[in-house]
């Protein structure tokens, strides 16, 4: 267990930097650069900005240089907001994403698989009709109208919660319901395709040939068993939810990352574009390690411990 | 047959599966008795209905689309403790209809009086449940022992079925088990509540010949050793002949004989049984006889034939044979048939021993 995880911390950290220096690469080829403005800045200013920011070395001793300071944690300040660096960037962004996606992650799973089993159980019934209309509507309304749409029933004519802002826990609700709208939708349908599938297997009716209760047969013998594709898209849903969906926090007014981001690309701010990816992709790689495990602990076939062959 | 003697009376059953292409009558009017301490085998190709009668005996016909359309189920009440839900008076005094009670009262039958096996032990078992869950979960939900006591008996049924290392084993997953294990696994859980009737169904059919051999020697050891009534369901007479004391013969959802396992061989009474004789190989034949097939395929069981099922594939076929389906007559002691060969006008077929 021990050497597998080894080996995979040691495969996730190539993988982080091969995506540290695709993106370093790829972003140099967007035309223009991080001081082009609409009214062109004097070539004299430009030049000392570059210089300020080793932007006139060769391009290779960028890549060494930024590599060697990412090596020691440190992704470099931002191009845009000048006082700040790209540490301090996620530093603040990060847990307010985080704590959004947190409840938005809770939501989708408290919801998601309870509605994906009830519509399982009930397949072909108006229970069924009703939680696949639902998640219909789910995966096909772009989070931008959920939002709007939330807002304008609970915050302006409701007013059970306000339109946006942050810092209470009020104002995490609509966003976060925002933001689990589709994971809610797609795990819905996923639970119940796989609880469908489950259903059918000779175990579930061994099970209940024993005599067990169909509430041991669905939470002992059967949601295991379903756990499995869940866990496998749960690993990227969580890394996507809680970074930030740029759309979300812009709408609801929210001091997250996901807007940075966004706001990077469009400023070419190479440091915040870079950080940000690297973040996001070494939260990702951790995310499907920790699915891995979650597999071995579900399903005992693929155990990644050696055991005696008897 | 002494009537305090029976344990479960199917009578009538009829069960139904409603498709998009139709109905199919995959069990119709079955009519069986299984007597105490017994061991009864049902023979039948494939789509026979010898498992959906199984099914609905259990009540474990997925619904929709199958359904129950009518008949009885009728089990000893006094092994199912159920006093309240005894008939009176009749011919099934002392006796309960399973397919009466509520689901609650037969989740308490399944497993506990009525336990199964089942075909592929490749599928059957839990595959992210350790056998000693699987194992001990019925006797502790049917409030025979507690979990310790339970762990403690499936211990001794994992020894007495013949698994090596039981205590170790129980902690095992089923993929570390092979499919023999397995088996013999689904044959210990199935007897670890000491249920007064085991069906297995095709217990053997997707082993290999030496591991069915193996499972075959060890369900008679136990029958010998414990007091449950068997139902043993195979296409394969062999497999029947070997334990059952009475056998009954099943095509197109309906019995065509019944019969023990002597008179069977012996004076088979329906032209489908001397057909199965002959497409088996016996190891007694004094010649190297050929094997003769039942020409032909089982009927559509969406448009079943008006008269008797087997009509159209069978060799002495009359003309009535295709207009009315004849009834199961007694043409023996313990010896039913659903032939017209029989009726005193019929034309005598060579090999075919007519009632009286």
């Amino acid at each position: 267990m021990l050497k597998f995880i080894l080996q995979r911390v040691l495969s996730m950290i190539l993988v982080v930097l091969i995506v540290a220096s695709a993106t370093f690469f790829m972003m140099r080829l967007l035309p223009s650069g991080p001081f082009s403005r609409e009214k062109k800045l004097p070539a004299q200013i430009i030049k000392n900005l570059e210089a300020r920011y080793h932007l006139d070395d060769p391009l290779w001793k960028q890549y060494v240089d930024y590599m060697k300071n990412l090596l020691r944690g440190d992704l470099g300040p931002s191009f845009k907001y000048t006082d700040r660096t790209v540490n301090n960037i996620i530093n603040d962004g990060f847990p307010v994403s985080a704590a959004l996606g947190v409840v938005a992650v809770i939501l989708a799973v408290g919801i998601g698989i309870p509605l994906g089993i009830w519509g399982a159980l009930k397949q072909n019934g108006w229970q069924d009709n009703l939680v696949m209309f639902v998640a219909l509507l789910g995966v096909s309304v772009p989070n931008f109208i959920m939002a709007v749409l939330l807002m304008f029933i609970f915050a302006l004519g409701l007013h059970l919660v306000p339109a946006a802002g942050w810092g209470s826990i009020k104002q995490i609700i609509l966003p976060a319901f925002t933001l689990a709208g589709y994971p809610i939708a797609f795990l819905a349908r996923l639970v119940r395709s796989s609880m469908l599938e489950v259903l059918r297997q000779e175990y579930i009716t061994t099970a209940r040939a024993k005599g067990l209760s169909e509430r041991l047969v669905i939470f002992r013998h059967a949601l295991r068993n379903i756990l499995i594709p869940v866990v496998t898209v749960l690993g990227p849903l969580i890394a996507a939810v809680f970074t930030g969906s740029f759309v979300v926090e812009k709408i609801f007014a929210i001091p997250g990352l996901g807007r940075y981001y966004v706001t990077s690309i469009n400023d070419r701010d190479y440091t915040t574009i870079l950080g940000v990816t690297i973040f996001y992709s070494a939260l990702l790689v951790f995310l499907n390690f920790m699915v891995d495990l979650t597999y071995a602990w579900l399903d005992p076939r693929i155990r990644y411990v050696e055991r005696k062959v008897s | 047959m002494d009537e305090n003697n029976v344990l479960m009376r199917i009578q009538g059953l009829t069960t139904n599966f409603h498709t998009y292409a139709g109905v199919v009558h995959a069990v119709d009017d079955m009519t069986l008795t299984i007597p105490k301490d017994s061991v009864v085998g049902i023979v039948g190709e494939s789509g026979s209905g010898k498992s959906v009668t199984m099914m609905s005996v259990m009540r474990l016909i997925p619904s929709p689309p199958g359904r129950i359309e009518g008949g009885h189920v009728w089990f000893d009440g006094t092994a199912l403790r159920m006093p309240d839900r005894m008939e009176k008076d009749g011919p099934n005094k002392g006796m309960v209809d399973l397919l009466s009670l509520s689901a609650e009262a037969m989740m308490k039958v399944r497993g506990r009086h009525i336990a199964m096996i089942f075909q592929d032990p490749m599928v059957s078992l839990n595959p992210v449940l350790t056998i000693g869950l699987q194992m001990t979960e019925s006797m502790v939900v049917h409030g025979l022992a507690t979990n310790k006591e339970a762990w403690k008996r499936a211990v001794d049924m994992l020894a007495l079925v013949g698994i090596p290392n039981p205590e170790e084993r129980m902690r095992d997953y089923p993929h570390q088990y092979s499919g023999g294990m397995r088996q013999r696994v689904m044959i210990a859980m199935a007897l670890s509540c000491n249920p007064e009737l085991v069906i297995a169904d095709e217990p053997t059919t997707s082993l290999d010949v030496t591991v069915q051999a193996q499972i075959l020697e060890l369900m008679k050891e136990l029958k010998v050793k414990l007091k449950s009534s068997i139902i043993i369901i195979s296409h394969d007479l062999s497999i029947v002949a070997g334990m059952a004391d009475k056998v009954v013969v099943m095509y197109a959802g309906r019995v065509l004989e019944e019969a023990n396992v002597y008179d069977l061989y012996e004076k088979p009474g329906h032209p489908y049984t001397m057909g199965l004789m002959k497409s088996v190989p016996r190891l007694d034949a004094e010649d190297r006889e050929r094997l003769v097939p039942i020409e032909g395929s089982p009927p559509d069981l969406l448009a079943p034939p008006i008269g008797c099922k087997f009509a159209p594939r069978c060799k002495y076929a009359m003309n009535i044979c295709r207009e009315q389906e004849p009834q199961l007559v007694t043409v023996g002691e313990g010896h039913r048939a659903r032939c017209f060969l029989h009726h005193p006008t019929a034309p005598a077929v060579p090999g075919f021993v007519k009632v009286g």
